[in-house]
């Protein structure tokens, strides 16, 4: 069987103009030509699924605006990845993901290595003009090594996929819908309880804020290494 | 007696003021005087929950003057819960650090707060009675305190990175050791800094003499003293036992593991005020009243062991048969145990291993309950909890300076009030002498420094049934 060739694609990204595969997703194609689209559900080794939104863009002659991280390219698109709307949006939605549950980063473990409170500055969010919800959030420390703070995490399932596409032991899942989501391991057991978690830390190392962390870490210790994650990837492509 | 009872408007509490209300009998005597802290609510609740590990800098927040003291509190708690001896590095690096910032907040509180006060005179121009009005007429003095303070801070910044809330200090340890150029530019500066703690002793020892009448009347009454006595009943801010000592300094209780504080010290909540108030347990309150602080620690401590300090502690405690009284002499004690820091804090960094790298233990939860107790700037500090199987803090109980000292506060403003109101009405006078009594403890109170340095202070006068006579507000 020979692989059927793979077209190339010309779009245009903020005006300037760029060749692209056609499997690729804007996401992929600013990434290659250092064009920043701020992100938080993706992780470049694992599927995308377009959760956080972050990435939204705006695709000339397309009214709403569109996740660039699983929107495939297009001869031709026009693509805008910054303007005053697209700003806004963004704003909004990181200030809603700290309405949300608990943040509170001056006694977080992640304090100054977290994906979402450096995106917050990055994008000049200055204040939550949404109530904050404080929901009363477990933490589940019951595993010997890692703990899960409820509290902290933002829902983007980065623990979810790294789980089940790299290591593949699907220890953890999404349960309930709308302000009761959350993710649980195996059937909403302990963490320490869980048959299926090898252990192996890969979710800790990829979540983006303070939710999953080592034990023992103290406030501002978390920094996370995902080094290991387009090492994997890589070598599992080539064995194929 | 008609007892009434005291509402706290929530109008009236003014953001950064605390409130102290002053109760006349039917005779229109000064009864009773209460401070009042609206602060420091429910710390202990917002915590459970959370991991043990997270705890030093959680707790950290609670003061944003004397973070690193509730930071060493809580990790030595946090030790307890590990159950683990930590390296004796750490042991010294976290010594050093906490004598920093006895360092600067003696010179906080003693050259911003407290000598305008000495320096100008209690009744002087309160728009001119701070640092500012100090430094106009005895900038000496004033560049003095600035250069300490900055000292003690850049120690603290030195060692711990961040400056107001670092999370150096951490369960097990610290979380990164001491460099050589830091080790060497402190070692370098200190002579100086010594130097200035002995001239600023010098001048003070003179002017106190002008005192006599706040002397007797600065919450000059017996209690007794608690604190922490290190090694052969050494002045120590780190480690030890309790130690309770009375009015004529004899020892009452001694060698009272920090474990065991709770057999001692009860705790009491008035209607007044948030601010728990602790008393010596086998005596009852209000028997049982003790202080904690400078004043205290040199009160109950057998020996100092550093030699210019030892010195000025012999002279100490020359000035009353027993230990000393008179609130006014916590500032005397602040200036001892500044020279006392520096001293202690070179001795430390001479130490051979001072730069050795082992500083953190590594456990698990391996205590399902911990106490921390450490010298604070103000006073003798207690962090206990309980976590479950997880290491996730179920209770906590926190005993902090202001709270051993509360009664005591109490009764000072009410000696200074006695003294002082003659009628229905409130004066300067007195205003000013109600702020020095409470400025004398140096309460841990996030009101306690505004910009310029003065106490936010809201006097109330009541008549014995409650109706407000006069208020006044610090200006
Ligand atoms: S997870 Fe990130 S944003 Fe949330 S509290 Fe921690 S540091 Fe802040
Ligand atoms: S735990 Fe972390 S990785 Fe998992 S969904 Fe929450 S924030 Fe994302
Ligand atoms: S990165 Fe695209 S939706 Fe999250």
């Amino acid at each position: 069987m020979t692989k059927a060739p793979v077209r190339i694609k010309t779009l245009t990204i903020d005006g300037r103009e760029v060749g692209a595969r056609e499997d690729q997703t804007i996401l992929d194609v600013a990434r290659e030509n250092h064009i920043f689209i701020p992100t938080l559900c993706d992780l470049p080794g694992l599927t995308a699924v377009g959760a956080c939104r972050l990435c939204l863009v705006e695709v000339r002659g397309v009214n709403r605006l569109l996740p660039a991280c699983v929107t495939a390219v297009a001869e031709g698109m026009e693509v805008s990845v910054s303007s005053e709307r697209i700003d806004r949006y963004r704003r909004s939605i990181l200030e809603l993901l700290f309405a949300e549950r608990n943040h509170v980063c001056s006694v977080c473990v992640t304090n100054g290595h977290c994906d979402l409170q450096s995106l917050a500055l990055k994008l000049g969010m200055t204040h939550v003009h949404f109530p904050y919800q404080y929901p009363r959030l477990p933490v589940d420390a019951s595993h010997e090594r890692f703990v899960v703070d409820h509290n902290r995490c933002i829902l983007c399932t980065r623990c979810v996929r790294v789980c089940d596409e790299i290591e593949g032991a699907h220890t953890w899942d999404v349960m309930s819908r709308g302000v009761d989501c959350r993710v649980i391991t195996d059937l909403a057991e302990p963490w320490g309880k869980s048959e299926s978690c090898t252990g192996c830390g890969k979710c800790v190392q990829v979540c983006p804020t303070g939710a999953l962390s080592e034990k023992g870490k103290s406030v501002a210790e978390m920094s996370k290494r995902r080094q290991f994650l387009p090492y994997l990837t890589l070598m599992r492509e080539a064995r194929r | 007696m008609p007892r009434q009872t005291i509402v706290i408007d929530p109008v009236t509490r003014i953001e950064g003021h605390s409130k102290i209300s002053i109760h006349l009998d039917e005779e229109g005597n000064v009864e009773e005087a209460y401070f009042h802290v609206t602060q420091f609510r429910g710390f202990e609740k917002f915590c459970e929950g959370r991991p043990f590990s997270e705890m030093p800098s959680l707790m950290a927040r609670i003061c944003g003057i004397c973070p690193v003291s509730h930071l060493i509190a809580s990790a030595k708690a946090c030790d307890a819960i590990l159950a683990v001896r930590i390296p004796p590095n750490a042991v010294r690096l976290r010594r050093i650090l906490n004598l920093a910032q006895i360092l600067q907040s003696h010179a906080l509180s003693f050259f911003y707060l407290s000598s305008p006060d000495l320096l100008l005179g209690m009744d002087s121009d309160p728009a001119k009675r701070n640092i500012f009005g100090v430094m106009e007429s005895h900038p000496g003095v004033a560049r003095d305190g600035i250069r300490l303070r900055q000292f003690g801070q850049q120690i603290i910044e030195r060692l711990a990175g961040k400056r107001i809330h670092p999370s150096w200090v951490v369960p097990g340890g610290v979380n990164e050791p001491l460099g050589a150029a830091h080790r060497d530019r402190i070692l370098e500066e200190l002579p100086e800094a010594v130097g200035i703690a002995q001239r600023t002793l010098d001048w003070f020892k003179v002017e106190m003499e002008k005192f006599r009448e706040e002397i007797r009347s600065f919450a000059n009454f017996p209690t007794m003293f608690m604190g922490l006595a290190g090694a052969d009943g050494a002045l120590d801010h780190y480690d030890g036992k309790l130690r309770f000592v009375n009015a004529a300094g004899q020892i009452v209780a001694d060698g009272i593991e920090p474990a065991d504080y709770a057999a001692h010290i009860a705790e009491m909540a008035h209607p007044w005020t948030y601010l728990k108030t602790s008393f010596y347990k086998p005596l009852g309150y209000p028997e049982g009243i003790y202080r904690v602080g400078p004043l205290a620690r040199l009160n109950i401590c057998d020996t100092v062991d550093t030699p210019l300090a030892a010195q000025e502690w012999a002279e100490f405690r020359e000035l009353d048969r027993g230990p000393a009284l008179s609130s006014f002499y916590f500032h005397y004690a602040r200036l001892i145990e500044l020279l006392y820091a520096l001293e202690k804090m070179g001795q430390l960094l001479n130490a051979p291993d001072v730069l050795d790298t082992h500083v953190r233990a590594r456990a698990s939860a391996n205590n399902s309950e911990g106490v921390g107790v450490s010298e604070a700037p103000r006073g003798t500090l207690i962090h206990h909890y309980k976590v479950d199987r997880d290491g996730l803090i179920t209770w906590a109980n926190l005993i902090i300076a202001t709270g051993h000292n509360n009664a005591a506060m109490n009764r000072g403003v009410l000696q200074v009030a006695r003294h002082f109101i003659h009628g229905n009405k409130l004066n300067e006078g007195l205003l000013n002498r109600v702020e020095a009594v409470i400025r004398a403890f140096d309460p841990c109170l996030s009101c306690s420094t505004h910009a310029d340095g003065r106490l936010a202070l809201e006097v109330e006068l009541l008549s014995h049934d409650g109706e407000v006579l006069d208020r006044c507000l610090t200006p």
